[in-house]
């Protein structure tokens, strides 16, 4: 397995090396780093490529690394039915920066980027329809980025005085548990009081 | 209808413009909380806009602040018609990472109970979208089945559907001897049930009628819209998971994979019908071999408890227990990607580990999000009244879908 990977990625970078940052191969599965002006272009070799032939798009999705100078990374899953194989796509992004939409390429990318669009907020040029999907109507904020609190900003409730449904700002009975289960040898970036080893 | 241009209904022109209705999200046929905003041109569907997000729960946010085995009851609740597949997608993924083998025992029983989650799910697919066309008897008949197929689920790990049966490295207990029989008499029985359900259906006039060559997917459309699954078979591509990239045992198991012609509603309930019935094969062959061979149901390790008998009498087995059920076990840093053939086609788990007790990130690839995507791209030109039939024959479950 590990084998046919390394062979396809050498065979797509020796293709295609102005779009190729890296590759690896790990636990299998064939990682590919694009850069970003190129995706749109790479996506397209993929498809129409007979050696490639990746055809179905399985998912696209993000990752944030809030720390990172580039603080996004689209992840990209493609699957070919006719040659059997997976490969993933990783395409770093600076927070202001948008990126191109793969829609001419795979229509099924339409909601996978309106889906990564609602959660992370990054923007996709090109996009027919770029509108939230999951959230509420009038949603702010992005829920995925690891800024956002999990218990977020609003809170609904009917309000029988008003005979609708009002928002409010979220307030909580009792704070929300967030355990720190690490162990202090192994996992603690803290320092105990009393605990300092001497200079 | 323009109502400010009627003033002369005789000689001007009529402005007619297209109809926009709402379907759901309370319509019984939108199998749960779908919205759809539908153009109509008389009773053609022009545009069909899904709006989803009503059951969005955060599922994917909460992870990230749970422990790897805290998140796995998380699954149960997304296609909550088949709770273990998903299940066992999550527990692939830590496996892939952990580099944890799973006891020969525990595969078995993990294809077992797969198999089962493919026969419930199958059972209420088919049924409702019967019901959605205008039967009413198949559900009913149907869900007795399914009755029972969740006792087993009970009788294995104590809930119906809530399963958390599935745990990374095995599955949480052995079954006991007489459900293994139990199982095996309900297999040899229900093929009866199944053909009563195709008596009722297959050649039924009125399910034809409403079936037979609506919403018809090509090899592009399959590709295009990127659909798995049932949704695949029923085009004529034999494409399964299982045979194609197979994971746990299923290699060693003889079934075949049923496949359409036409791409059609009615081929696709061809296919679950003959799928359940290639089901209750395999359920046969491994419970022939969960009786042949008797063993242990979860790697002992790190990222599992300790057995009881252990706890009793060794301390650091006290501590691993402690330890696993508060911190939990810690994952190596890397991602990985998990896919099983869940019923509805499709269902992956993208996992990018940290090295700490809790998911960086899970990103779950649901199948029927981007079946219900190319809603729009199927139902158009379709009549009203084939929606219904086209939703049915999607397989959408919302739990999943919004997640």
């Amino acid at each position: 397995m590990s084998d046919a990977m390394n062979e396809l990625g050498a065979y797509i970078e020796s293709k295609r090396p102005d779009c190729v940052i890296s590759w690896a191969v790990t636990h299998g599965e064939l990682t590919v780093e694009v850069t970003q002006a190129a995706l749109a272009g790479f996506v397209e070799f993929l498809k129409a490529d007979s050696t490639c032939r990746f055809t179905t798009l399985v998912d696209i999705t993000a990752l944030d690394h809030p720390e990172s100078d580039r603080r996004f990374t689209v992840v990209y899953h493609f699957l070919s039915m006719y040659q059997n194989h997976r490969v993933r796509l990783h395409v770093p992004l600076r927070e202001a920066d948008s990126i191109a939409s793969i829609t001419d390429v795979h229509p099924s990318a339409n909601w996978f980027e309106r889906e990564v669009f609602d959660m992370f907020g990054i923007l996709f040029t090109g996009h027919p329809d770029l509108r939230r999907i999951l959230t509420d109507y009038g949603f702010r904020g992005y829920p995925l980025r690891k800024d956002f609190p999990t218990t977020g900003y609003t809170e609904v409730r009917y309000d029988e005085a008003q005979k609708r449904v009002v928002y409010e700002p979220v307030s909580l009975v009792q704070e929300y548990r967030q355990f720190d289960f690490m162990s202090p040898w192994e996992g603690a970036e803290y320092i105990l009081p009393g605990d300092e080893k001497p200079e | 209808m323009d109502g400010n241009k009627f003033d002369d209904a005789l000689t001007g022109e009529q402005k007619i413009r297209n109809f926009n209705i709402n379907f759901g999200p309370q319509h019984p046929a939108a199998h749960g909380v779908l919205r759809l905003v539908l153009e109509l041109d008389g009773e053609i569907i022009e545009r069909c806009d899904p709006h989803i997000g009503l059951l969005h729960r955060g599922t994917e946010k909460l992870m990230e602040s749970r422990t790897y085995l805290q998140n796995l009851p998380y699954f149960d609740r997304l296609d909550y018609v088949a709770p273990m597949n998903q299940e066992h997608a999550w527990c692939l993924a830590i496996e892939k990472l952990t580099g944890t083998k799973v006891p020969r025992r525990a595969s078995l029983i993990r294809v077992l109970y797969s198999e089962i989650g493919r026969v419930l799910n199958h059972l209420l697919n088919v049924t409702t979208q019967a019901m959605d066309v205008g039967a009413l008897t198949p559900p009913l008949w149907g869900f007795e089945e399914r009755e029972k197929l969740m006792v087993f689920y009970e009788r294995a790990c104590g809930a119906r559907l809530h399963a958390a049966y599935f745990r990374p490295g095995g599955v949480h207990q052995d079954l006991p001897p007489e459900l293994i029989e139990d199982i095996d008499t309900w297999a040899q029985e229900f093929p009866a049930v199944l053909d009563d359900i195709d008596g009722l259906l297959t050649e039924n006039r009125i399910f034809k009628q409403r079936n037979v060559d609506i919403g018809i997917v090509s090899e592009q459309d399959i590709q295009d819209w990127a659909f798995s699954g049932v949704m695949v078979r029923g085009s004529g591509l034999a494409w399964d998971l299982r045979r194609a990239q197979p994971y746990e045992c299923y290699d060693e198991f003889e079934f075949q994979i049923p496949v359409g012609k036409n791409g059609d509603c009615y081929d696709r309930y061809l296919c679950r019908m003959a799928e359940m019935r290639e089901s209750v094969k395999i359920i046969r062959q491994a419970l022939q071999k969960l009786r042949d061979e008797p063993g242990e149901v979860l790697a002992r390790g790190k990222i599992t408890p300790p057995a009881r008998s252990d706890m009793k009498t060794s301390m650091e087995a006290l501590i691993h227990h402690f330890k696993l059920y508060t911190e939990g076990f810690h994952v190596p840093a890397g991602e990985t990607y998990a896919a099983v053939e869940a019923p509805k086609g499709e269902f992956g788990v993208y996992l990018v580990a940290d090295g700490t007790n809790k998911p960086y990130r899970a990103k779950l690839r649901a199948p029927g999000f981007p079946h219900l995507q190319a809603m729009d791209h199927i139902s158009k030109g379709h009549q009203l009244a084939d929606c219904s039939a086209i939703i049915g024959s999607l397989d959408v479950v919302f739990g999943e879908i919004d997640r």
